[in-house]
């Protein structure tokens, strides 16, 4: 049988799955392993009790000074800053989206200028929001969405522009305005593909995120990353990578079973295109 | 009454001319069927009557005023594809036509209908979609149709609205034969029991000549490479069918040749084509 029409069983294909995974653990352990029966006080790659230690260091002790247990603040400082700025990212992309992609003389105005700006690399500007709105939250939260937003924007208005223009025919026949055409036709078929396209935009945003956290923060998970740094704390490090992994990996699953739950139609519709 | 008049209508496309210099008056409650060879500007014509694309010169007339240059509710549509939204349950797609011509400000905001006028909106739909034999149905989404039932469900989305003139492309091309000759039969009963002037294209000649009181063929009199699209297509023949087929009054040779076998009409609506409905239904 050709290789392109060999398929692994369920058992099987879970177990595949699963291997690169467990290849990687094994190969970090026996790394680690070595470096260390080198030389006990290796930094590089700490063992797995040196990670316990610090998880319970950072994730479940409250900083003496402060009060505040480490992971949990920088937790909620991270995912403040992402959520809000993904939900003005989503804002501006449905709104400038659509009408890019519905409306001709918005289309004629921005669409060649929203074309532009997205090739604009975010953190180039970095320095600019930096000494224009300071260092706190805004800076970040604008970084976010001027590297996020334009992607969006120009997805958004693909879809729209996908559509088969049928539809809009058809809703006029109906007596639609170009205001209900928006509402009852293209935002409900809008919205599932958004989650798509925010699906996507989740690692960028991460990126501008700890780019942003990194270079002028007082808490946040790419804060305390480049803070420990300095420290080669690896232990921290790498557990708080697997944090934000982790993370990333919930939103975007939470993003699949959103689109599963609110859209039942999408999933048909779209194997039927 | 709803006669359309077209009148000199040319449609070019850049240097390509589509149609040439098209006369045609539509009585009101006619069944045009229009047929011809692909390519020869049927589906222009009939955006040019949706007004989808507009003539490059000459009129369009709708009972004698000149129709809006835009689409709108008195020229309802049915595609071969894409007719209906994928996003709106049976019952959805077909209450859209009632929620799209709402009133007041909640109405134009929301693109909905309330209250009692949704209650009464809501019951129209069913007996519409009964009548198209897509009871049991309602909660379904278009995906989970066969194509039969989705274009009798564009059907019933169209017919809600009311228009004064169905336009159809080729609505039919892509069913199976024995379901093409049932929904032949809805097709019918609906122009009949409704007062419509109906434009449908077909590539089917024997439908055209079932289903119409007229059939127009459009054809490219000169089509040699040389002429590089200078001459677009004409109206080659315009037959009347006789016996004369009269909108509302159904005659005994119209329900043979619409089913194919003697069942008086009403059982013939019976419809053999959704196994997925009677699982529905039953
Ligand atoms: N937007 C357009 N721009 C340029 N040429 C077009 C456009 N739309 C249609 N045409 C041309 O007009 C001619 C008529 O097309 P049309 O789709 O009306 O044919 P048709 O009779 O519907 O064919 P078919 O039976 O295959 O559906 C074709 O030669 C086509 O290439
Ligand atoms: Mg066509």
């Amino acid at each position: 049988m050709r290789l392109i029409n060999r398929r692994p069983g369920r058992g099987a294909g879970r177990l595949l799955s699963l291997l690169p995974f467990a290849a990687t653990l094994v190969a970090y352990l026996v790394a680690s392993a070595l470096r260390r029966a080198e030389n006990p006080d290796d930094k590089l790659l700490p063992s797995f009790a040196a990670f316990g230690e610090a998880i319970r260091r950072m994730a479940f002790t409250a900083d003496p000074r402060t009060g505040d247990v480490l992971l949990w603040l920088d937790t909620a400082a991270s995912l403040e800053r992402l959520i809000v700025a993904l939900a003005i990212a989503t804002a501006i992309g449905l709104v400038l989206g659509v009408a890019i992609g519905l409306l001709p003389y918005v289309r004629s105005l921005l669409g060649a200028f929203v074309a532009v700006i997205s090739m604009v690399p975010p953190l180039a500007i970095l320095p600019i929001l930096f000494i224009t709105v300071g260092l706190g939250e805004a800076a970040k939260i604008v970084l976010i969405v001027i590297g996020v937003a334009p992607p969006l924007v120009r997805d958004i208005a693909l879809r729209v522009g996908d559509l088969p223009p049928q539809q809009f025919i058809k809703a006029q026949t109906l007596g639609a305005s170009t205001w209900t055409v928006v509402w009852r036709v293209a935002l409900p078929q809008i919205l599932p593909r958004l989650l798509d396209s925010l699906r996507l935009q989740l690692g960028p945003a991460w990126l501008f995120l700890i780019a942003a956290e990194a270079i002028a923060s007082e808490s946040g998970l790419g804060y305390r990353i480049f803070l420990v740094r300095r420290y080669l704390a690896m232990d921290v490090i790498l557990p708080y990578v697997a944090w934000i992994t982790l993370l990333a990996f919930l939103m975007e699953l939470a993003l699949l079973a959103l689109q599963r739950r609110a859209f039942p139609w999408f999933a048909a519709a779209r194997a039927e295109a | 009454m709803s006669t359309i008049t077209i009148r000199n209508v040319w449609k070019e496309y850049g240097d390509l001319v589509v149609l040439e210099d098209i006369n045609l008056e539509i009585a009101p409650r006619a069944f045009v069927a229009l047929v011809g060879p692909s390519g020869c500007g049927k589906t222009t014509f009939l955006k040019m009557l949706l007004s989808e694309e507009l003539p490059t010169r000459g009129v369009i007339e709708l009972d004698g005023a000149p129709i809006p240059r835009e689409p709108s509710v008195e020229r309802g549509v049915v595609f071969q594809r894409y007719s209906v939204f994928p996003h709106l349950t049976v019952l959805g797609n077909v209450l859209l036509g009632r929620d799209l011509q709402a009133g007041g400000v909640r109405g134009a905001l929301f693109g909905r209908v309330f209250g009692a006028q949704r209650v009464a909106a809501e019951k129209e739909a069913r007996e519409l979609l009964t009548a198209v034999g897509l009871a049991g149905a309602e909660a379904k989404y278009p995906a989970q149709l066969s194509g039969g039932m989705q274009q009798r469900l564009a059907l019933a989305q169209a017919l809600i609205a009311r228009p004064k003139v169905l336009l159809l492309d080729e609505p039919f091309g892509a069913l199976d034969p024995g379901i093409r000759t049932d929904i032949h039969v809805l097709m019918r009963k609906l122009w009949h029991e409704r007062a419509l002037t109906v434009v449908m294209v077909t590539h089917d000649l024997s439908e055209a000549f079932k289903l119409g009181t007229r059939v127009v063929a459009f054809e490219r009199r000169r089509n040699e490479p040389t002429d590089g699209g200078r001459y677009g297509a004409i109206i080659g023949r315009d037959i009347q069918i006789w016996p004369t087929r009269v909108a509302g009054v159904q005659q005994r040779s119209d329900q043979i040749s619409a089913s194919g076998r003697d069942d008086p009409l009403p059982q013939s609506e019976q419809r053999r084509d959704d196994p997925a409905l009677n699982g529905a239904a039953g």
